[in-house]
């Protein structure tokens, strides 16, 4: 099988990535503008022998795709803001239960209902603290639809690799806007697949022990080892436990699995970066309009570069350092009242060299509403 | 196989108070699956939070302890990704029908084939006796010092106009009739509930001075009759045991089947 070239809305794009990716089990909600994502799947899984589950809620999506994650399947669900409201108590079971499995949030405008058929990036910190209790949490994001495809397979490989919950943070803007997408032939993107383990039937199968290499190999269920699976605290059979020692390891396996592999998960790309003066900072649709910035004034000889965020959580503080050492003003291009901009302040030596280009009326954010801070900040008035 | 071989016998003592019916299901449903000859490895258990769902760590099944509420959707997942496995999902009164009863009566309204076993003791027990929507008018609860007001639901009926093509109820004090409806319900190939009436003398009983354990079953002996019997008709108070609903419409699973056929077509 070669190449194949399609002109695809971003949600679309997705969808055929989930399914290069593997995915044969879906579950969702209809909400504006994830909806695409759940159609086209209705259509697709099938054809594979996979499995379309339109549940009642967003609660109830989230239960089912962990329920079937845990008979050995490749799964996804779909939501925007409020349904990744009624997501966050499964988020967290199945950070808590280590099952894999990928979901996507197509921004829209909140708080609430919001502006349902508006862009807007405010999830970000939900994605990070939505559910409660301490954890660790892998966020991906994409620019262009080629970006979406390729993120959204990152996003399969990483929940499988450290058997974690996956949130692949779009926009409206990105989900809706139709562009070119290649398709690579099978086997040009590596995948990770399921890690089962090698434990023999009627030997004592440990599914909450690590490896060496910290990873924790699964048993299907339904196949030769029966165990626990719980939202509890638990030991390394999956059992209830109340001891300190265990409840204290089991946390910061949670959190280490992700924090000490910032640079396997960690996505960017860039643009103009080296020199750069003024460096801007963005990720999702922003970054299409920030591109196009830096494009024209270095045309005009302005050391101006970008830094695309792929990755968001766990938030490359590294990277962003070392990117925005020599940076004279660093623009964060998004579409809230800053919040990735807050963890860059955190991040870098001079968090008053850090500025916000944002827009938050549900109004995509222009190469023109960019320009208008650059203005401002290099002095040159409105 | 021998019922013992059925539990995880290193987790006993269980951890329900003295006089609980929830053992009394276990024993039940572990009877049921033993008569029916199940391998162990084709059984899954989804439970949700509560008294009740921990009856999941005690078998040794595959077991699957969520989130409350949520069992029933966590069950379909497991289901409907491989439909060859039997779903047994045990959940509380609270947990099935407040937290739940929007999963409850979609699951049944699909008609996926699972087992929900409803165990109804009146009371949200773990957190300490507060009413449930089975409660019932005028009972007492941590929640309710003064009497509740808030009406129950007749799972049975609920049930039923949900769209489950297996419905029956039966109480702790029946444990041969409990264990020869929980096998018919694993064997009905559709959703299945099966209500049990189960005493929490605990926190139910004392709260609404019903007694001990003993004197609690004895009142499930005394205020339940079998379906259409001549003493519902001259008692109408008397509550109903035995199978509602017993049908044979399509189950989910089967129906995709036919879907993933009409796709590939």
């Amino acid at each position: 099988m070669s190449e194949t070239i399609k002109f695809v809305q971003g949600n679309e794009a997705c969808v055929e990535a989930a399914l290069y990716a593997g995915l044969d089990f879906f579950a969702g909600y209809p909400i504006t503008p994830s909806t695409e994502i759940a159609e086209h799947l209705s259509s697709r899984l099938p054809q594979i022998g996979g499995k379309f589950l339109q549940m009642e809620d967003e609660i109830a999506s989230v239960c089912a795709i962990i329920g079937a994650s845990l008979t050995g399947h490749k799964v996804l669900t779909a939501t925007s803001g409020p349904g990744f409201s009624l997501m966050q108590e499964g988020l967290g079971y199945a950070i808590m239960t280590e099952i894999p499995c990928v979901i996507v949030n197509v921004q829209r405008g909140g708080p609430s209902t919001g502006l349902p058929t508006s862009p807007s990036q405010g999830d970000v910190y939900q994605a990070r603290w939505g559910t409660h209790g301490d954890h660790a949490i892998i966020a991906l994001t994409a620019s262009n639809h080629q970006d979406i495809f390729d993120i959204t397979v990152h996003a399969f490989n990483m929940a499988e690799t450290y058997r974690t919950p996956v949130i692949l943070l779009f926009d409206e803007v990105v989900g809706h806007m139709r562009e070119r997408l290649v398709i690579p032939e099978k086997g040009a993107i590596p995948l990770v697949g399921r890690l089962r383990t090698s434990v023999s039937s009627g030997v004592d199968y440990h599914p909450y022990l690590p490896r060496e290499d910290g990873r924790l190999p699964m048993s299907d269920f339904g196949s030769v080892h029966r165990y626990n699976v719980t939202g509890l605290i638990h030991d390394m059979w999956g059992f209830p436990s109340n001891d300190p020692g265990i409840a204290h390891g089991l946390l910061r396996h949670l959190v280490d699995k992700i924090k000490n592999n910032v640079e396997a998960i960690t996505r960017y790309k860039e643009y103009q970066v080296e020199d750069a003066e003024i460096l801007l900072i963005s990720y999702g649709s922003p970054a299409r309009s920030a591109f196009h910035v830096v494009e024209n004034r270095r045309a005009r000889g302005e050391r101006i570069g970008l830094l695309e965020l792929q990755s968001i959580w766990p938030f490359p503080y590294e990277l962003i350092r070392k990117k925005c050492a020599n940076a004279k003003y660093i623009v964060v291009v998004e579409m809230n009242m800053g919040q990735v901009l807050r963890a860059v302040k955190r991040a870098v030596d001079h968090p008053e060299r850090v500025t916000l280009a944002n827009r938050i009326d549900g109004v995509f954010i222009t190469p023109t509403d960019i320009r208008k801070i650059l203005r401002l900040i290099q002095g040159k008035g409105v | 196989m021998a019922i013992q071989d059925y539990i995880r016998q290193r987790f006993f003592p269980h951890m329900w108070c003295p006089g609980c019916g929830h053992g009394i299901v276990l024993n039940s449903l572990l009877r049921a699956v033993e008569s029916l000859g199940l391998s162990k490895n084709e059984i899954v258990m989804v439970s949700g939070i509560g008294c009740s769902s921990r009856i999941s760590g005690y078998v040794d099944f595959h077991t699957l302890h969520t989130l409350h509420g949520r069992a029933l959707a966590f069950a379909t997942g497991v289901k409907m990704s491989m439909p060859e496995l039997n779903v047994i999902v045990p959940m509380g009164d609270g947990d099935a029908l407040s937290i739940g009863g929007n999963h409850f009566i979609h699951a049944a309204r699909r008609n996926i084939d699972m087992t929900a076993l409803v165990m109804n003791n009146r009371v949200y027990g773990m957190t300490g006796g507060q009413y449930s929507p089975l409660s019932g008018y005028g009972t007492i609860a941590t929640t309710a010092p003064y009497s509740n007001i808030d009406h129950d639901f007749d799972v049975a009926e609920l049930a039923k106009s949900a769209g489950a093509s297996f419905v029956a109820r039966t109480t702790t004090y029946h444990v041969q009739q409990m264990t020869e409806m929980l096998r018919q319900a694993i064997l009905h190939e559709g959703f299945s509930v099966v209500e049990i009436l189960s005493q929490c003398p605990t926190y139910f009983g004392r709260k609404n001075k019903l007694g001990d354990a003993v004197e609690m079953m004895d009142l499930f002996k005394k205020n339940t009759t079998p379906i259409g019997s001549k003493a519902k008709q001259e008692k109408p108070e008397l509550i109903e045991r035995g199978i509602f609903v017993q049908k044979d419409i399509p189950e989910y699973c089967s129906e995709y089947e036919k879907i993933i056929e009409k796709a590939r077509k």
